[in-house]
């Protein structure tokens, strides 16, 4: 059995999974049902001056048949009385001691309100807290949320009132709706944050309803950008990420990773490429807290299998795998090949490749079967069929070198090798 | 024991025809089979439909909740797809096809998607369709059949006015009057003619029947081109003795009797022996045991391996308990006062393979006698042979001989079942756009 246990900045867990500041973490009742189904810790929702929520709230992409790909708020941070706040979170610490507590933060735009507001939550023995500098709408019309964390020297300026006033761990967590996340996750840094956490939500808009012409969520006829959360998103959050682990600065301080969490798996890449635990959100707003129970067992199963003991044997061990384009070895060439046996004859790598590559796949007609097969010599070696290929393990790519020694493309250059010439 | 009607309540008469291939009951269920459609390429369940429809487009376009489009990839490959998707033995067309049944996991239900999509259109009578101007030109169809109105639509889109001369007084041939009613009821086949009519241009007259109330030389003299698209006839004779006994019933009859008459109306044996391994003799034999019959055994003459009937189909009537004796060959029906008491038959054995490696059923000289009260006949239907040949027209044992889809007589063309002896719907809907095809070039070529 591997050890699960995680260590945030001395905010212990017995596992690495925490849920998100989010509706799942606003109260209470359902942070200690989250604690009850084994979640490692919470991020409990947004604490600070009171604001009024509308409805409706939420909306979702579906695909293929799948509901909720990728999800959609409008809600601002918790619309229920800070004293309450406080005493419930006094209040779970005390149930549940074992289990990370950490409060995120947004208080209005000044150091007194933000020392005011520090002082209080700390008094609930919270064990850190985490800045929302990230959330992309209602209050960045307020000079709030994503509006700090998409300017630098605001978001470090806030940073260090709240480093002047804090005795507890600090996250700066950040906001995806920027070029780049480093700036502002150096600026934070420097700032003195003691960790980092992302993504937040991006900006979006789910889609439009073809009969009242109005986009979702409807809000009396009108509706407002979202942020985007859920499966969708991981993919962006998984390259900021790393852009965060690479960065010399950023990667001074420990990061809690966010963006379309939903299994174990997803949980251990986002560790793979640096991040130390992860926040979950969407994937239990679509099936509950009881996600985690796999979360545990999966990963436990699969360090198990990889021969590590401790979570730290495997954060960040791909961030360095990650290079530069020009730094890719050209020599290195695959080929697909179709296994005959498993061919369903379904023909979608061959349209695929026909149509929108490069017409390396020939067909031989057959009633109602027709065979496909690889011309070898005209493949590229770029995924897309055995991508689309419905039977696993029925397209695989197989190594045909160039040539055997490494070669970049700025050598490739130099050496005046030849470009394609159709 | 005796032959008789009304033997159920009204409620098991419901019970017993209700509808063996119910719909989808909601855009949800009907999604998330849609969904797991793969898109082929070329795929294989279109190559598979005698009318090639593009399967997986229709079914994409159920996915987008495009169900008008969807509908017409659907119908204008075949005006009859609706009831193709309640009556084709899919299991050896598209859905047997299907590329998952070579992962082992259950084909698309394509039938069911079909009917989705299809019956969305006949309900609400969407104009799909529109007819070309009216060019002038004028053809006479034979037969309100699949293969009739297949073609006098494909004609009418193209602005050629139609008249469909059919015998019976409703439209839509075997699909109305040939087939199981747990299947496809006489309602649904109504509102289908109905929808292929919309479109205009095609006058169906009722009642006329070829050789009787019509001659094929005034159709000619009074059209630019004909197209025959009378079908087949009765159940084929088996010539043995006492076939003349009271209680021989003719398959084809018999449906037509179901549908025609209402259920309570139509008496059926206690036991019931079925001739005959088709489509034909399934639908009569658990129809038979569906109107109260206790006992109905089919007869067939080879074995499973040759049987014309789908394994799906043998399965429903083997679910609706019939018996089934292979290798049993019509020898003699024995009865008294006038009336079946028995059908004798000689056990046969599949003999050795010919030149062309068919083996054929020898009589090993024994016999089995069953106690039977009904005989149903359904071991082929047999062409109009005396029609045809009277008319001049080239055939091989009374099915239509055609070059293309043109008869030996200028301007005369055919398909269907007259031509092919009997086969699917789907064959004859496709027949009769092959028809249309010929026509319009024949008369735009005159």
């Amino acid at each position: 059995m591997a050890d699960l246990s995680a260590n945030f900045l001395g905010i212990k867990s017995p596992n690495p999974f925490w849920l998100a500041s989010a509706p799942p973490t606003d109260k209470q009742y359902n942070v200690l049902r989250a604690f009850e189904a084994g979640w490692g810790g919470v991020v409990w929702k947004t604490l600070g001056s009171q604001v009024k929520n509308v409805s409706s709230r939420y909306s979702a992409v579906d695909y293929g048949g799948h509901k909720v790909m990728g999800f959609n708020n409008i809600e601002l941070i918790s619309d229920r009385p800070l004293d309450i706040n406080l005493r419930e979170i006094a209040e779970c610490v005390r149930l549940f001691p074992d289990r990370a507590m950490v409060v995120s933060l947004m208080a209005d735009n000044s150091r007194e309100k933000w020392h005011e507001l520090i002082a209080q939550v700390e008094d609930t023995g919270a064990h850190g807290l985490e800045l929302n500098f990230g959330c992309p709408h209602g209050m960045t019309e307020r000079g709030m949320g994503a509006a700090v964390g998409q300017d630098p020297e605001i978001a470090k300026m806030v940073v260090e009132w709240v480093m002047e006033r804090a005795t507890i761990p600090v996250i700066t967590k950040l906001t995806p709706n920027v070029h780049s996340v480093v700036p502002t996750g150096r600026a934070s840094v420097e700032g003195g944050t003691h960790a980092l956490s992302l993504i937040n939500t991006i900006q979006s808009i789910t889609g439009v309803d073809l009969d009242t012409f109005v986009p979702n969520p409807y809000v009396a006829g009108k509706s407002v950008y979202g942020g985007y959360c859920g499966p969708a998103v991981k993919p962006i959050a998984l390259k900021m990420l790393t852009t965060i682990a690479q960065d010399p600065v950023t990667a001074r301080v420990p990061v809690s990773g966010i963006g379309g969490v939903s299994t174990w798996k997803d949980a251990v890449e986002f560790m793979l490429l640096g991040a130390s635990n992860v926040q979950v959100c969407t994937a239990v707003m679509k099936h509950g807290f009881r996600i985690v129970e796999d979360m545990i067992d999966g990963m436990n199963n699969w360090m198990d299998e990889k021969g590590f003991k401790t979570l730290d044997d495997f954060i960040g061990k791909s961030v360095p795998t990650i290079t530069h384009w020009e730094d890719l070895d050209i020599n290195y060439h695959i080929v697909a090949n179709i296994d005959q046996d498993k061919c369903i004859h379904c023909g979608l790598c061959y349209i695929a490749c026909e149509d929108t590559s490069h017409q390396s796949i020939n067909l031989t007609y057959g009633n109602p079967y027709n065979t496909y097969s690889i011309k070898e010599d005209e493949c590229v070696g770029c995924n897309l069929c055995k991508l689309i290929c419905p039977v696993d393990s029925c397209i695989t790519m197989v190594e045909q070198r160039k040539g055997d020694e490494y070669l970049n493309w700025k050598e490739f250059q130099q050496r005046g090798m030849p470009l394609n010439d159709h | 024991m005796a032959i008789q009607n009304n033997r159920l309540t009204t409620e098991q008469y419901e019970q017993n025809f209700s509808d063996i291939h119910p719909p989808f009951d909601s855009r949800e269920a009907a999604l998330v089979e849609a969904n797991r459609c793969l898109f082929c390429y070329d795929a294989p369940c279109t190559k598979s439909c005698p009318t090639s429809i593009d399967v997986p487009k229709f079914i994409k376009q159920i996915t987008t909740d495009n169900i008008k489009g969807s509908a017409y990839t659907i119908l204008d490959a075949n005006i009859m797809g609706g009831g193709c998707a309640k009556v084709c033995p899919v299991e050896k067309l598209c859905e047997g096809s299907c590329v998952f049944n070579l992962m082992d996991e259950p084909p698309i239900p394509i039938a069911k998607l079909q009917r989705y999509s299809t019956e969305k259109a006949i309900a609400h009578k969407w104009p799909l369709f529109q007819r070309k101007p009216s060019t002038g030109r004028k053809v006479a169809v034979v037969g309100a059949g699949p293969a009739g109105l297949s073609c006098a639509h494909a004609l009418s889109r193209e602005g050629v006015d139609v008249t469909i001369y059919e015998k019976e007084s409703k439209g839509g041939g075997l699909m109305t009057y040939g087939i199981a009613a747990y299947k496809v009821t006489p309602e649904f086949c109504e509102e289908e003619v109905n929808f292929i009519t919309s479109l205009g241009g095609i006058d169906i007259k009722y009642e006329q029947e070829l050789g009787k109330t019509i001659s094929l030389d005034e159709l000619r003299a009074n059209y630019d081109a004909v197209y025959l698209g009378i079908g087949v006839g009765v159940a084929r004779q088996l010539n043995i003795p006492g076939e003349d006994l009271t209680g021989v019933e003719d398959a084809i009859r018999f449906i037509y009797d179901i549908r025609e008459r209402g259920y309570p109306s139509v008496p059926i044996g206690d036991k019931v022996a079925v001739i005959g391994l088709g489509m034909t003799a399934i639908d009569a034999a658990t129809q038979a045991k569906r109107l109260g019959a206790s006992e109905v055994t089919i007869v067939y003459r080879r074995t499973q391996a040759e049987m014309p009937s789908t394994e799906v189909e043998l399965n429903l009537a083997k679910l609706d308990g019939c018996n089934l004796i292979w290798l049993a060959s019509p020898k003699e029906i024995k009865g008294e006062n006038g009336r079946v008491t028995q059908l004798i038959c000689s056990v046969m054995e599949m003999g050795v393979p010919d030149t062309s490696g068919r083996r054929s059923p020898v009589e090993t000289g024994k016999t089995i006698a069953l106690y039977v009260d009904m005989v149903i006949k359904a071991a082929g239907q047999v062409p109009y042979e005396a029609l045809v040949s009277t008319n001049q027209l080239d055939h091989w044992n009374g099915k239509i001989a055609i070059n293309g889809e043109a008869t030996n007589l200028p301007g005369v063309f055919a398909g269907g079942d007259c031509v092919n002896g009997g086969k699917e719907v789907v064959d004859a809907v496709q027949a009769g756009k092959d028809g249309a095809k010929a026509i319009l070039n024949f008369i735009q070529s005159e």
